[in-house]
């Protein structure tokens, strides 16, 4: 094999890894992330979002409601998940700056299903966003199974958000995963109560991790920096918010 | 159609199946209950044979008889049997009406050619029906009342178009079913048959039998009468196929299936309609009827795209398609259709993404069932959980307005996830008595709350008097009442709280009523879940 041909092999692998032209970014708002992110989350790919309090499923509903802009957003979910986190509210979607009639809610009966209704769902290059939640770890969902949704993801570029609640991380393809708590929110602000997150950036396929405070903005449908606006610096403890006290895992 | 003996003959095609076979030719009688007595309400024919005959009290019939078989009466079984004949028999005629408890009418009118004619068209239903183990009887005349007393008294018989008055006039008068008292009264005046009863004045019979009886007469002879209401409304459009040697292959099936697809699809151009509920019956060689509906969100006549609904409908079957010995017959209709305009050929990017998407849920829906596939609609009410309705996205059209609840510099207003009940919070220590909760524990979990914001009072809607019901609807109410998750009766009102807990995490909580007098603390409740 000569320079050429290798230059070539090495180009076409790097290839797969280049977005499509015709398939921006999905920019989180916040430099840092972006930076970090090439310009933002990559669309026609798996993100996964561990949550790990009550709250921090939020950050994958305003991922998904920034992902799938004008654009159905469809949200995947077994039966035994409403009963536990209670049902998918329009209403609230709407104050996060999300659109009610182009939400879409498939309650499937088992993880299985949902797994399978979501490979359906990503094979549409007109659905704009998916979002597959899911508690625990169902046996279903193995490397497998990520792996096909990836390729799915990647054909029609429609993004798909794995929300996983009460489990850890296991092997899969997804472009990022992030482990999610709630934060407090400002104690100046006067208009409090805005979805505030940490989110760590745990595995990233394309480029570096990250730590990031971040606060959603209903408005714009971007997130901005809440380590800002409290005014303290990013350096901070490791294992919990800037200016939260020591937290209890849910 | 007559099924004289539709009772006994069940149990003798049950009997003839199980495993040890009991003498078939023994006498039995099905024993009905009337004014607290038992009487004889269906017999076989040995039974009657031996002089029994219906409507004779049971213990006659035990003191006739020495080894009587007496089973009591099972009403529901007949009609369901009943009912799998009439839907065996809408091979016929689509125009199958039950006329309980034995009987069924077919409206044959423009069918009997398709068969031979009316008369091997009645010998073709009477030998399948038979064929199946059941003692019948028909006729075919121009009224159903008189096809009714024809079959019952003269088995048989075909009338032409306008000879009914002939054919009926020789019957007894017991043919004309007008019950016991009336029946006693024609006896006594010595009129023995229907013709001697014609014969009479009108207003004679009207004024000792009711005008009832005389319209019944005169629809019986020939007169007009209004149409029979079919078991199923006709369908607008469909495609069948009849089979001269019954089909089981899954090849076959899935072939035919393929063709009626196809001139189905065929009709609907003809006609510019879209269909918008597919059914697809199934009808076997022994008589069980198989249908499989599948509804779709937007009019539909792309035959790939109805055969792959189809396909999927038949592959998330619980228990799959059983052809038996094989179907005779597949049929393919549009129960449901609508006006549709090519759109399925249009080059408009938004509006080819749109059906698109419908065509997605549609999918979803015919595999998971279409109260799984839901969508959102919002309503004009102040019940927080009522606000937005989770209803199957094939049911209308979502373009309902939507308000937002938060001005602009606000913060959401409303959890995004709310429990299907609201759970009771405990250990609540509020520091003023309309206050907020300073302290709670929810789910086994112990929370301080650092910020709070409220009371947002939200008052029963007291023109409503039950409200719940009112707003949730359909399969959304019946699946919320089989999880018992209809909420209780709901209080005056709701004080919400949006409160911040020292870990951060965000809740809406109420309390539910307000402090009264009497000192009895109210509950308080957390409801939904902020981001």
């Amino acid at each position: 094999m000569n320079k050429e041909e290798k230059l070539a092999d090495l180009r076409h692998f790097l290839a797969r890894y280049a977005l499509p032209a015709n398939r921006p970014a999905v920019p989180l708002g916040l430099p840092a992330a972006d930076a970090v992110l090439d310009g933002g989350l990559r669309p026609g790919a798996v993100h996964e979002v561990f949550a790990d309090d009550w709250g921090a499923g939020g950050f994958a509903a305003c991922l998904a409601i920034q992902a799938s802009k004008g654009k159905p957003l469809f949200w995947v979910r077994p039966d035994y998940e409403a009963l536990e986190y209670g049902a998918l509210s329009a209403t609230g979607i709407l104050e996060l700056g999300g659109d009610p009639q182009n939400l879409y809610l498939l309650r499937a009966p088992h993880a299985d299903d949902a797994l399978s209704a979501a490979a359906d769902i990503l094979a549409c290059p007109h659905v704009g966003a998916v979002v597959l939640e899911l508690c625990g770890t169902p046996r279903a969902l193995d490397l497998v199974a990520s792996r096909r949704l990836a390729l799915l993801c990647e054909e029609s570029g429609v993004t798909l958000f794995v929300l996983r609640e009460g489990a850890g991380p296991i092997p899969s393809a997804a472009a990022t995963r992030w482990q999610v708590r709630t934060l407090s929110s400002d104690p100046r602000d006067d208009d409090w109560g805005s979805p505030c997150f940490h989110a760590r950036l745990t595995r990233h396929r394309q480029g570096g991790l990250g730590d990031f405070f971040l606060t959603w903005d209903s408005n714009h449908g971007l997130f901005h920096d809440a380590a800002a606006h409290s005014g303290l610096v990013a350096a901070a403890p490791a294992d919990r918010p800037v200016g939260a006290p020591r937290q209890k895992r849910a | 159609m007559w099924l004289p003996r539709l009772p006994t003959d069940r149990l003798a095609r049950r009997a003839r199946n199980a495993p040890e076979k009991p003498k078939s030719d023994a006498p039995l009688v099905i024993a009905g209950r009337a004014n607290n007595a038992l009487y004889v309400y269906a017999l076989n024919r040995s039974a009657e044979r031996l002089g029994l005959h219906r409507g004779q009290p049971l213990a006659n019939a035990r003191a006739m008889i020495e080894h009587l078989a007496v089973v009591p009466a099972d009403e529901k079984a007949d009609r369901a049997l009943l009912e799998n004949i009439a839907d065996w028999c809408d091979r016929f005629t689509p125009l199958v009406t039950l006329d309980p408890p034995d009987g069924l009418l077919l409206d044959v009118t423009g069918a009997a050619h398709l068969f031979g004619g009316e008369a091997a068209m009645l010998r073709h239903v009477r030998e399948t029906i038979a064929a199946q183990g059941f003692a019948v009887q028909g006729a075919i005349a121009g009224t159903s009342l008189a096809a009714r007393a024809l079959a019952r008294h003269a088995n048989g018989t075909i009338t032409n178009p306008g000879e009914d008055r002939a054919a009926i006039a020789p019957l007894p008068i017991a043919a004309l079913d007008c019950g016991e008292d009336r029946l006693r009264a024609l006896k006594r005046a010595g009129l023995k048959t229907i013709a001697q009863v014609a014969e009479r004045g009108r207003s004679e019979l009207a004024a000792r039998l009711s005008a009832a009886f005389l319209t019944r007469l005169q629809v019986m002879l020939g007169a007009e009468e209004k149409p029979l209401s079919p078991r199923r409304p006709l369908p607008d459009l469909r495609s069948e196929m009849r089979f001269a040697e019954p089909v089981a292959t899954r090849d076959v099936i899935e072939t035919s299936l393929q063709k009626l697809a196809f001139a189905l699809s065929e009709t609907l151009e003809r006609e510019g309609q879209g269909l918008r509920l597919l059914e697809a019956a199934f009808f076997r060689a022994d008589g069980k009827v198989e249908r499989i509906a599948v509804k779709t969100g937007a009019p539909l006549r792309d035959p790939a795209v109805i055969l792959r609904l189809l396909n999927q409908r038949l592959d998330a079957l619980a228990d799959p398609l059983d052809p038996g010995f094989g179907f005779d017959l597949i049929r393919l209709e549009a129960s449901l259709a609508e006006k549709s305009h090519a759109r399925e050929t249009s080059f408009d990017t938004n509006e080819n993404a749109r059906w698109q998407v419908a065509f997605l849920a549609d999918r979803l829906s015919a595999r998971f069932g279409e109260h799984r596939m839901q969508r959102f609609v919002a309503q004009d009410t102040h019940i927080p959980e009522a606000q937005a309705v989770a209803i199957p996205a094939q049911e209308r059209d979502f373009d309902s307005p939507w308000i937002r609840k938060r001005q602009d510099q606000d913060p959401p207003l409303r959890p995004w996830r709310m429990l299907e009940r609201p759970e009771e919070i405990h250990f609540v220590a509020a520091e003023v008595p309309d206050g907020p909760p300073a302290r709670f524990q929810w789910r086994q979990c112990r929370h301080e709350v650092v910020r709070a914001e409220g009371p947002e009072r939200i008052a029963l809607e007291w023109w409503r008097e039950r409200p719940h019901e009112r707003l949730m609807r359909g399969s959304e109410q019946r699946r919320r009442e089989k999880l018992g998750l209809l909420p209780r009766p709901v209080p005056p009102s709701r004080d919400y709280f949006r409160i911040e807990t020292r870990e951060g995490l965000r809740f809406w909580l109420y309390r539910d009523g307000q402090y009264r007098a009497n000192g009895l603390a109210p509950r308080w409740f957390l409801h939904g879940l902020f981001a």
